[in-house]
């Protein structure tokens, strides 16, 4: 489906596919980019990306964003994603940047915002705890002041990639006596601190991307705190919903189910007593698609006229992880007995895998998309949300 | 119909039981396959010397005479602990086409020592484009003199790369997909020309792709009448299926009732996650469909047991519903988790993995379904 676009937003949208054509390296094109990769090669193309301007399409002009218009942006998300690109990351660009120029002052932004763009800050998300998950405004993590700074003592989990981070943004209790939400505060806190330890947590595919970590009297200068004390939640809800609205993954699930196709007629075949049942399978998972995807358009339609389009962000939370779930549950399913087995971490070209190479990423992707459905806010949370805000039940 | 267990059949499951909750608690368990070999021989001459090999068996084989019930009891232990030992693979699958198809003197020869836990077998149906038909052959076997040569490739075949004999099927006539024509062998693992490529699968199994380049098999190594291998490997199927759905159910209680336990100690919102009504319509679910895959599978089991007609028809209806019931189970039970569901660490992802595979294990769920239409 597409936008209809003027002659101006097509040009562009031809300058996007072109400018990714000739500059995503070669080296960033295996099997499983999110989990294959080493830091500096995940990093190759938030550098092109910096060095063009386009690395911050949700960023204003003043702090470094290429000042697109709503469609223009809406234009280089599907691009980038129908391509098959790996995202800048998305805990630095689009999830504590907007933070920091929204509600930063002066000092932060300059210090932070630049490194942010060229990628040499690179930051993790210090929300869950082990008795917050869904229920984030229970953190415990607490942050005492003491002169200057914060000593900050808590148990931060699940945090992705923080193995290569420099700078974790944290949501910490600074007022236990308050209100759950009332106490929380905004803390960007230097990974390279005293106190602060990283422990790997390996998931049920076997890949390391989400740690523990550990902040044992890290002393943080105030000037860290982002806008006021005791008003992280705040903050923390904005974050959010910047997250939310980024996981439609309409091109990924594009991308996804095409690979899909290709599969079930080389390795189901018409012959096949299930091949019916995949076409059909198939079929649905790309109306669900589509269905995603018109109102992906419509709500980016209302939100060129200015209509926000708030909580219905969660709706695209839970259909697009239970579409992309599906199909990679279909895809393992389509590569039938080789779908027992699942490539080792880290992953090396010189241990055997068995079945052609288009399967053998779908044993661990269609494990690991099990997460899609917890993180970022269950989906069942999600649901109480649009029961609640949009519903009004 | 509630199966009644006969005292030896309690007193089976009750020594089963004993000795996993002593001996292969989840540590041991992640200790085992984090070997090399990827599973215990001290455990698995444990499980020979409290006749858990010999179990099965007709008594006029020197077996225990216990048949598919006493396969049932095992494998659902074997399912609450997550055993990777190669049960189904020496007893259920070679043990059974040998008791089944094979003649007396092969009888003779290779049971006793499945019997008393000295010989590890496997079977070797699929191939590279087989999906889950049998009669999907290209491995050929052609007569020379008193051997077979047996050529081609075989994959994913679970237990392989410590196995001592393997059972191969080939095809020694007709086409690629022709019912007749496809003939079982008894392979030595060490045969000259017989090269395996180990990989570890999901649920912390090994196994491996074989190729056979000329293998020279002796014709007394035949099993079954030749060209008649797809009834011997569908009857096969059924007793796996059998044994499967039962392991199914020992790995869906031990996921419904550590859910509901993380339900009511998990608190989130001031409140335990099991006073959410969405949560505790889902565990609701969870629990219907361990109950209705419990009944299938003993209804199962009885069948078989009973030799009824419908055996095989019944075996692929049962390997769908419990799998498409085990499916939504362990799906549900790493959702509930939250994020400890997906770690490694906890057993729940594991129970999940095992879950998988089963599915996967000799016809998915959508194929026995599309299967259990079409038997008349």
């Amino acid at each position: 489906m597409e936008l209809n676009l003027s002659s101006e937003e097509a040009a562009f949208r031809d300058e996007v596919r072109a400018f990714i054509a000739e500059n995503y390296p070669a080296e960033m094109r295996v099997p499983n980019p999110e989990t294959d990769l080493s830091k500096e090669q995940m990093l190759l193309w938030h550098r092109i990306l910096h060095q063009k301007g386009w690395i911050a399409p949700l960023w204003p002009k003043e702090h470094g964003g290429p000042g697109w218009s709503i469609t223009q942006r809406f234009i280089f998300e599907q691009e980038t994603s129908r391509s098959g690109t790996l995202p800048p990351l998305a805990f630095s660009v689009t999830m504590v940047g907007p933070v920091i120029y929204t509600f930063g002052n002066n000092a932060q932004k300059q210090k932070f915002l630049p490194r942010i763009l060229s990628g040499e800050d690179w930051w993790c998300q210090g929300y869950s705890e082990p008795g917050s998950g869904s229920d984030l405004a229970s953190v415990r993590t607490k942050a005492v002041r003491d002169g200057d700074h914060y000593v900050v003592n808590g148990h931060k989990t699940w945090t992705t990639l923080a193995q290569h981070a420099d700078w974790i943004f944290c949501l910490v209790r600074t007022d236990p006596s308050a209100k759950p939400q009332a106490g929380i505060s905004f803390l960007l806190i230097d990974m390279k601190s005293p106190g602060v330890t990283v422990r790997p947590i390996i998931t049920i595919d076997g890949s390391h991307e989400v740690n523990d970590v550990f902040l044992e009297d890290v002393r943080v200068p105030v000037e860290n705190l982002i806008g006021e004390e005791n008003k992280g939640w705040t903050y923390a809800k904005f974050l959010l919903g910047n997250e939310r609205t980024s996981m439609a993954g309409i091109g990924r699930s594009t991308r996804y189910l095409e690979r899909l196709k290709r599969i079930v007629r080389t390795e189901v075949g018409e012959d096949d007593p299930t091949f019916g049942e995949f076409i059909k399978e198939i079929a649905r998972v790309e109306l669900d698609v589509l269905a995603l995807e018109a109102t992906e358009l419509r709500i980016v339609a209302q939100m060129s006229r200015g209509i926000d389009p708030g909580p219905a962000a969660s709706l695209f939370k839970i259909r697009g992880t239970e579409i992309f779930q599906r199909i990679t549950d279909l895809t393992h399913q389509a590569i039938g007995n080789y779908g027992l087995a699942i490539r080792e971490h880290p992953v090396s070209a010189n241990r055997f895998m068995p079945g052609p190479e288009y399967g053998h990423t779908a044993t661990e992707k269609y494990l690991n998309s099990r997460k899609l459905s917890i993180y970022g806010g269950s989906n069942e949370i999600q649901r109480n949300i649009i029961a609640k805000a949009v519903l009004g039940l | 119909m509630d199966i009644q267990l006969t005292e030896e059949q309690e007193l089976l499951r009750s020594s089963i039981q004993r000795f996993l909750r002593e001996q292969y608690d989840f540590d041991e368990r992640r200790k085992i396959v984090a070997t090399d070999e990827g599973w215990s021989r001290k455990h698995w001459s444990a499980f020979a010397e409290l006749g858990l090999c010999a179990a099965p068996f007709q008594e006029s084989s020197g077996g225990l005479g216990g048949g598919s019930l006493a396969t049932m009891i095992v494998m659902q232990e074997f399912g609450r602990n997550l055993v990777v030992e190669p049960y189904l693979e020496t007893v259920v699958l070679a043990g059974g086409l040998i008791e089944d198809a094979g003649s007396p003197e092969q009888r003779e020869a290779f049971l006793p020592k499945i019997m008393d836990g000295s010989a590890i077998w496997t079977l070797a149906w699929a191939e590279g484009r087989s999906r889950f038909d049998f009669d999907n052959v290209t491995t050929t076997a052609r007569r020379q003199g008193d051997n077979f040569v047996l050529s081609g490739t075989k994959a994913a075949v679970i237990g392989a790369p410590w196995a001592d004999k393997l059972i191969v099927s080939a095809r020694t006539s007709g086409g690629p997909r022709d019912r007749a024509g496809v003939s079982l062998f008894v392979v030595d693992r060490h045969s000259a020309n017989l090269h395996l490529q180990s990989f570890k699968t999901v649920d912390g199994r090994r196994a491996a792709e074989l190729t056979l380049m000329d293998v020279q098999v002796p014709a007394s190594q035949l099993l079954g009448t030749e060209g008649e291998g797809v009834a011997a490997l569908e009857a096969c199927r059924d007793r796996a299926i059998a044994a499967l759905c039962a392991e199914a159910v020992g790995a869906m209680s031990v996921l419904n009732s550590a859910t509901l336990e993380y339900s009511k100690a998990r608190k989130q919102f001031g409140v335990a996650l099991g006073t959410f009504q969405v949560l505790q319509h889902r565990m609701v679910d969870m629990f219907i469909a361990l109950e209705e895959s419990i009944s299938l599978t003993q209804h199962l089991n009885l069948s078989l047991a009973a030799r009824e007609p419908n055996g095989s028809k019944l075996a692929s209806g049962a390997k769908s519903k419990v799998g498409y019931a085990a499916r939504f189970v362990a799906e549900q039970a790493v959702q509930l988790h939250g994020g400890m569901g997906m770690s490694d660490e906890l057993n729940v992802g594991h129970y999940f993995k095992r879950i998988n595979s089963i599915n996967i294990q000799f016809g998915d769920p959508a194929y026995h379904l599309m299967r259990y239409a079409q038997q008349s």
